[in-house]
């Protein structure tokens, strides 16, 4: 339930110096309105109930903690021919680094441009879902997100688009605070898969509204980089029409601090959600994957599988909550949430909810904590797979599961060849 | 081949002896079985054979052609031609079946300082001896040993021998819980695998899969210890008075 709380004086304060960015046609309205609605919740504070297990501190501060650049010495994801590339430094477009954003199937227009047309469907998308998703639980930094990114873009998905539409973000600046905020709008029966790879600064904080109309599909592939130091925190908030589809997974290899939160809210019956997450942590390592989906039309179907595998003193949280609506009948909800401990420093906390108010559905959750099977370690080598070896598999076949929900087999091969060479960089 | 001698063993865990002793010598080319009633210590001695952990070797010695295995890992055991079939194969969820088999041969090569296998070469030694051991190509892409059966299983470890071609053979309980029908394939399969370079300890409670595989030599294992040693007919004599009056007769 949204409550009213009292708002820290010292947010409050902050609130008052924003300086909204410039211009922006009628994105300066909503921008205001984003406001206005943070004056009410506030920023996220270390006592808040869905802030318990992740410290918000760095990620409302004024001016984001510095974090060294760094050089991953590897081919970049997503390059190459297949996709079109949307590229950011530091959270601003670069027009020079990027494709010429043209495509059968869909238009792309940067977030400024857009709001300089009085007339345009992304009027009536920005800032409404990350709106909307602020029940039953506040998530203030979309809002702050909504009231200050300084761009983004708008893709509107008419057909099926051949090439996928990479959103990449490279960092320059030690100290960059970023914030982007990009739409989504699937027509009926269209077909995108979206990819977004890179830290993009040293704080980066993204939204991303997907509305996928009756029978459309969004892929949505994202990794988030390598740097060790940099911080955070993405909203993806999806609303799904009738048998539409939508899938996402995040790949998160280090990095400081990371909170991926992920609302979903079917709204038309027959529609799919898979959300899935990999991520892998060594030493100073924070990740919470934050998972919200409501359930409020018949016979659709959401599976959430997160993973993660956390040594020296690696902490991974999970929050996820399916909500099932009265009415919302033959809804078949699925959760998943693991973390792989290699050694006793590590800690995985989880948080795995069901609420349901319709008596017709199939729910179910789990979440387990564990270390590497002897067994099965045993198993491998008594056929001659090394140690070091036999360990990495076992790695391996435990995020398998998640890696399992990406639609794109290439894609999958590309994450998977990294997360090998990850494990390999850290053996003993 | 392999020489067990005066071997003692006691868990790590607790202060309790299992091995009391044990003096085995198997040569290659022959097939030895070991029968014992339950809590002899007879997947005591396949596991410390094949190194798994919680186990302290307090005196003697197993030797595989004059190395000591027992200071060996797991994996080089396996590299110098040791294998264990498990009685109870492990599940692997989230490894395939071929990708686990074809690791393991390229890391046993590799160890050997041989050439590893290529992808093609594999798939066709993989093909032809799954096709032997009824194995099919569905099975084969599933993960190891998930959701299998428990012939499936079994199968699946004489697959591995079969890949693998190792020097000494020990197979633990393979008979358990496979029907009559699932172990005339697995003893085909372990038939077909008996050879001059080979040498096979076959672990049982029953003389059952004796029937087919004959062995060379068969012991009596109680309490710790080999108590009696005699031809295939010493088996059908356990089978027929049951251990009580063998041991009986010993003691």
């Amino acid at each position: 339930m949204a409550v009213a709380r009292k708002v820290d004086p010292a947010a409050l304060a902050r609130l008052d110096e924003l300086t909204l960015p410039e211009g922006g046609g009628w994105l300066r309205a909503a921008r205001e309105d984003a406001v206005q609605r943070l004056r009410v919740s506030g920023l996220p504070q270390r006592r808040d109930e869905y802030w318990k297990y992740t410290d918000p501190t760095s990620l409302t501060a004024a001016e984001p903690p510095s974090a060294a650049l760094f050089e991953a010495g590897e081919v970049p994801l997503f390059a190459g021919e297949g996709p079109l590339r949307a590229v950011f430094v530091d959270g601003r477009f670069d027009a020079d680094r990027s494709d010429d954003l043209t495509a059968e199937g869909v238009e792309i227009v940067r977030l400024d441009d857009a709001a300089q047309a009085d007339i345009h469907w992304a009027r009536d998308l920005y800032g409404r879902l990350e709106a909307a998703g602020q029940v039953p639980v506040p998530r203030p930094l979309a809002t702050l997100n909504s009231a200050l990114a300084t761009d983004g873009v708008a893709l509107r998905v008419t057909g099926r688009v051949a090439r996928p539409i990479a959103l990449v973000y490279l960092r320059a600046d030690e100290g960059a605070d970023a914030i982007l905020h990009h739409l989504v709008k699937v027509e009926e029966g269209a077909e995108v898969t979206l990819l977004e790879t890179g830290p993009g600064a040293a704080r980066l904080n993204t939204v991303l509204e997907a509305d996928v109309a009756a029978g459309g599909k969004l892929h949505h592939v994202r990794t988030q980089g390598r740097d060790h130091q940099r911080r955070m925190n993405t909203h993806v908030f999806a609303r799904l029409g009738a048998e539409s589809v939508f899938k996402t997974f995040t790949l998160s290899v280090n990095g400081r601090l990371t909170r991926n939160e992920t609302v979903v809210e079917f709204t038309g019956d027959d529609a799919v959600a898979h959300l899935a997450g990999a991520a892998v942590g060594d030493g100073e390592f924070h990740h919470d994957d934050t998972v919200f989906v409501t359930h409020d039309a018949l016979n659709c179907e959401s599976r959430q599988v997160f993973k993660k595998v956390l040594r020296n003193g690696a902490v991974g949280v999970f929050q996820g909550k399916i909500l099932v609506r009265q009415g919302a009948q033959k809804t078949d909800g699925y959760q998943l949430s693991q973390s792989l401990l290699l050694d006793d420093d590590s800690q995985f906390l989880a948080k795995p909810e069901l609420e349901i108010y319709a008596d017709d559905v199939a729910c179910s959750h789990g979440s387990t904590s564990g270390a590497i099977d002897d067994t099965a370690l045993f198993y491998l080598r008594s056929r001659g797979v090394p140690d070091a070896d036999a360990k990495d598999l076992l790695v391996l076949a435990f995020l398998a599961e998640a890696i399992a929900e990406i639609e794109d087999a290439d894609i999958a091969a590309d994450l998977v060849a990294r997360l090998e060479a990850w494990l390999r960089r850290r053996r003993d | 081949m392999l020489e067990i001698k005066n071997l003692h063993v006691k868990l790590e865990e607790e202060d309790k002896q299992i091995l009391k002793g044990v003096d085995l010598t198997v040569e290659a080319g022959k097939v030895h079985a070991i029968m014992g009633p339950n809590g002899s210590g007879k997947s005591t001695l396949s596991y410390v054979l094949s190194g798994r952990d919680g186990y302290e070797v307090t005196e003697g010695s197993a030797t595989l052609d004059g190395d000591d295995i027992l200071e060996m890992e797991p994996e080089e055991r396996a590299a110098a031609g040791m294998f264990l079939a498990f009685q109870y194969p492990v599940e692997i969820p989230g490894v395939g079946n071929m990708t686990f088999l074809r690791t393991a041969l390229n890391a046993q090569r590799k160890a050997r300082g041989e050439p590893e296998v290529s992808a093609a070469d594999f798939l066709k030694l993989i093909r032809e001896k799954a096709k032997e051991l009824k194995i099919d190509a569905e099975m084969l892409k599933r993960p190891v040993n998930v959701g299998f059966s428990g012939g499936e299983k079994k199968r699946n470890e004489i697959l591995q021998m079969a890949v693998l071609e190792p020097r000494m053979c020990i197979l633990d309980e393979t008979d358990s819980g496979l029907d009559v029908d699932a172990m005339k394939l697995v003893a085909d399969g372990v038939n077909a695998l008996r050879d001059s370079g080979r040498g096979f300890l076959v672990i049982t409670h029953y003389q059952r899969l004796l029937d087919h595989i004959v062995p060379d030599v068969v012991h009596i294992m109680a309490n710790g210890r080999i108590v009696k040693t005699g031809g295939a007919d010493l088996a059908l004599e356990v089978e027929k008075n049951g251990y009580a009056d063998l041991l009986s007769e010993e003691a």
